[in-house]
């Protein structure tokens, strides 16, 4: 090799480093590219398919909005729209205004055992919805046990039950919101109420609502968009009241009449559109409330407020546990409610093929968890991370899904993934369909948990990695994915314990070999094995609570190796 | 990177058939409880069958299986309702062929080409359940016909299955129109509606219902209401007095399965006399004579049941069936 003068040697580094960039690039191209593909296979593409069907008959030819004036001229099936909208108002004031006090007594007082009426009340999050409509029949049905008791029969198939089923289920989605209002409170507010001789009264009417007013509007869209959406409930406790998601169930599974469930799912798709579209003009502006100079609240003192508080909890975590004591019992004994002899009969599943189910819902939600936490963190990573162009058409596409209701979502993916000649019929009937819909039913919120920690991270982590010839993947994994473990693991949770208790996608999705807990405990009740059922939701529930003690564990763990550099000075 | 990898390592460990045994893919609306004794007889006698089994009520797996025609899963179709059985026979969804053992099907239960599009199994007929705790509690006499169950004192107290959905339901009805022609049927129909608690989606759960309580009458078939008593639940089978309507079970190789050695080698199992053996336990009448009927049911059912055209059955479901959803689906 000749000796290099000293121009060149100035010029030669420039090509390898470049070479470098061009190859961090490539692969960064390749990854957006990856992301966007999979959200238009996914999300997009099976939408629009969803809309197109709808303008089509059942022969293929295009007619137009026709179905949607057939939809809504036959009286029977436009009952159903009304039927939802008012089950779906009904249980949304009655979940948000029980679980507002509920948090109110959490966030706000010193009322003893806060902590075990908090993990209680989440209780409901481990339950496929349709559990809550089976327990309640077995406790206020015709000849439920409070039913025999009393002699009194409330009428619960129908609006009644529907109702208080789902806020039974809803309950801990709009806690979750409310307490995390309710613990944002300026103390500055309260002590210029009380110097200017406001009453309480007139101090919660201007003090407290407004500063929690954009949680209670999310939480009122979030339990509303669970309602309408929900058809496990409905379809267990609803008697012979129809509404919009037991109806697509009806014409699809029923009737396989898929042109007038597109049709119905997109009637479906408004409300929960517009709740998502308010809830993120909502959220846009609800980070300016708490400002720096805020100072935090001291909770009350009063002893009379305590004590009903205390009792209005205890009240409300006793039924949430009798419910779940109900399930538990009812799949013990003989026959509810003539024989209360003690067995494990029901734990046999001779029906539905023993516990091939219950496995394929673990694998199933064990690989959401896995594929699911890397998309959402990875996606996240690209949109945040990467700014190009095509970040801010991602990021809505990322956030859309939570507007899809698991059904429509379901239907979807069968025009999809069952079209004839299509290269993608091969997914269909396969677990890796149902991972698939599972990851995009429930991507929203973990791309927004995945977005929320890394834009809490420093953007100088990148730049020195940059300056320093890092590729940013090295950077990505060695400092990026450590600091957010936290996240991450809780990212993998959500994931897990959804897929374990999802029903709506799913429904549409299963097939031979490929049947899931949750599914089996909605055709055991749909062929009367109630007890069955109970028992397979027994199941589901203990290995939801089993997984999130053990994500709690590790997360513990985590925390101490990953996290020792977030203490503060005080506890370090 | 790691992101593409895994989603290919999870599409390719799942996208892939298992290639060790033989695969069939059943579709049927026989019973879950029975299936289970049946397979278990099903993987003693032909250890290298995979049985994929999709199992849903006769409506429900039907529509599937007709919906699924671009594309079909099925390679067998077994224990679905003979009504039914024509209409695919009629869409060229089927393949004929005439399983081991067909001579010693009775005629009546096949179907009349050569080689048979479908070949019936068992025969079974709607019964009522009728909860005799809650009749006590809410003083009911016990219902002994059709009719009984259309008066006022049962008002909400009777569940009967969907027809959409359910056989049971489709068989109830469609028996319920032969008899009482077409005008009157459905003026019959429209003051059991007026009774009626809730219309449920199998044909099982009705009397499931009556023996849980929930409901006082549940309309269902015969060997849930024997099996409800038998189990200790406070039931009475009634097997109304105007006849009970009744449906024939069948199976069939579908066009998907044309080639499929392993399928035709369960369809032929599913005429054996080990398969007869164990339908008998739980139906009134099989297809091969000389096996034993279940106890409490009647030993010559034509003698309670009004006779089913099938063909009316099959012509008119579609019309029947929109029919119904307009009246009674609110």
């Amino acid at each position: 090799m000749p000796a290099i003068g000293p121009v060149e040697a100035a010029r030669i580094p420039t090509p390898v480093v470049r070479h470098r960039l061009d190859g961090e690039r490539v692969l960064r191209g390749a990854l957006l590219t990856g992301f966007a593909l999979f959200l238009w296979l996914f999300v997009g593409y099976p939408l629009l398919q969803v809309l197109w069907r709808s303008l089509l008959d059942n022969e293929g030819q295009f007619i137009g909005v026709a179905n949607y004036v057939r939809y809504v001229r036959t009286p029977a099936i436009a009952a159903s729209i009304t039927n939802s909208l008012w089950v779906s108002t009904a249980a949304m004031v009655l979940t948000v205004t029980l679980a507002f006090v509920y948090a109110y007594a959490l966030t706000r007082t010193r009322m003893p055992w806060r902590g075990f009426f908090r993990v209680v009340a989440m209780l409901p999050i481990f339950a496929p919805s349709l559990v809550h409509g089976i327990a309640f029949v077995y406790v206020f049905g015709n000849n439920g046990i409070l039913t025999r008791q009393t002699g009194l029969n409330v009428g619960i198939y129908g609006a009644k039950g529907i109702i208080f089923a789902e806020t039974f289920y809803c309950f801990p989605h709009a806690l979750l919101i409310l307490v995390a209002a309710l613990s944002a409170a300026d103390a500055r507010l309260y002590d210029a109420a009380a110097a200017l001789g406001a009453s309480r009264l007139r101090t919660f009417l201007t003090v407290t609502l407004p500063g929690v007013k954009y949680g209670l509007m999310s939480a009122c869209f979030v339990v509303f968009t669970l309602v309408i959406t929900d058809f496990g409930i409905p379809k267990v406790i609803g008697g012979k009241m129809s509404v919009m998601a037991t109806e697509i169930y009806n014409q699809v599974i029923g009737q396989q009449n898929f042109t007038m469930g597109a049709t119905v799912s997109v009637v479906l798709l408004i409300p929960a559109a517009i709740a998502f579209a308010v809830d993120r003009l909502v959220q846009r502006r609800q980070y300016s409330l708490v400002t720096s100079a805020a100072q935090p609240l001291a909770p009350g003192r009063s002893r009379l407020a305590r004590a009903l508080l205390f009792v209005y909890c205890a009240t409300i975590a006793a039924a949430i546990v009798g419910v779940y004591g109900v399930i538990g019992v009812t799949s013990l004994v003989a026959r509810w409610p003539y024989s209360f002899a003690f067995t494990l009969k029901h734990y046999r599943f001779d029906t539905i093929g023993g516990y091939t189910p219950l496995l394929n819902s673990l694998e199933v939600a064990a690989l959401t968890a896995v594929a699911g936490t890397v998309l959402a963190f990875v996606g996240a990573y690209l949109v945040e991370k990467c700014r190009t162009i095509a970040s801010g058409p991602l990021y809505v596409a990322s956030i859309l899904p939570v507007a899809i209701p698991g059904m429509v979502l379901g239907l979807a993916y069968i025009f999809t993934f069952n079209a004839p000649g299509s290269p993608l019929n091969r997914l269909y009937g396969t677990l890796a369909l149902l991972v698939l819909s599972n990851l995009v039913h429930y991507f929203t919120v973990p791309f927004l948990t995945a977005t929320t920690s890394l834009r809490q991270m420093d953007a100088e982590f990148e730049s020195v990695g940059a300056s320093m010839g890092v590729p940013f993947w090295k950077t990505f994994w060695r400092v990026t994915v450590p600091i957010a473990l936290p996240s991450i693991v809780g990212i993998g949770m959500y994931f897990f314990l959804n897929a374990m208790v999802t029903l709506s996608a799913a429904v549409f999705l299963v097939a031979p070999g490929t049947e899931l807990a949750a599914v089996a405990v909605l055709l055991m009740d749909d062929a009367g094995d109630t007890a069955q059922a109970a028992a397979m939701s027994v199941l589901i529930i203990g290995s939801g609570l089993l997984v999130r003690l053990g994500f709690w564990w590790l997360l513990r763990g985590i925390t101490r190796r990953t996290q020792a550099w977030t203490a503060t000075p005080s506890e370090g | 990177m790691r992101r593409l990898a895994f989603s290919l390592l999870v599409l390719v460990l799942f996208a892939m058939p298992a290639a060790a045994k033989d695969t069939v893919v059943v579709y049927t609306a026989l019973e879950p409880e029975q299936i289970t004794d049946y397979m278990k007889a099903v993987n003693k006698t032909l250890p290298n069958l995979d049985v994929k089994m999709l199992r849903l009520s006769t409506g429900d797996i039907s529509a599937r299986f007709m919906a699924e025609k671009d594309n079909m899963q099925a390679d067998v179709v077994w224990g679905v309702a003979a009504t039914n059985m024509l209409v695919f026979k009629n869409a060229g969804l089927l393949e004929a062929y005439a399983p081991k053992g067909l001579e010693r099907v009775q005629p009546l239960f096949r179907d009349k080409a050569n080689p048979p599009a479908w070949v019936g199994i068992d025969i079974y007929m709607s019964a009522f359940c009728f909860n005799t705790e809650i009749a006590k509690k809410k003083n009911l006499p016990k219902p002994a016909s059709w009719a009984d169950l259309t008066k006022p004192v049962y008002k909400n107290e009777v569940v009967m299955p969907n027809p959409n959905s359910s056989g049971t339901g489709y068989l109830s009805v469609a028996s319920i129109l032969q008899r009482m022609k077409e005008p009157g049927g459905w003026k019959y129909l429209d003051a059991l509606d007026k009774n009626m608690a809730e219309y449920t989606k199998s044909g099982s759960k009705p009397c499931k219902d009556a023996a849980a309580g929930e409901r006082a009458i549940g309309v269902s078939f015969e060997y849930v209401a024997m099996k409800m008593k038998k189990d200790g639940a406070p039931v009475e089978m009634v097997l109304p007095k105007e006849g009970s309507g009744y449906e024939m079970e069948a199976n069939a190789l579908t066009r998907k399965a044309k080639n499929n050695a392993a399928a035709k080698a369960f369809l032929d199992w599913a005429i054996s006399d080990e398969a007869m053996r164990l339908y008998s336990k739980y139906f009134a009448a099989v297809s091969v004579a000389g096996f034993p009927v279940p106890e409490g049911l009647p030993k010559d059912i034509s003698k309670v049941v009004y006779p089913n055209d099938f063909d009316w059955s099959a012509k008119n479901r579609d019309r029947i069936l929109a029919e119904w959803q307009k009246r009674y689906q609110k």
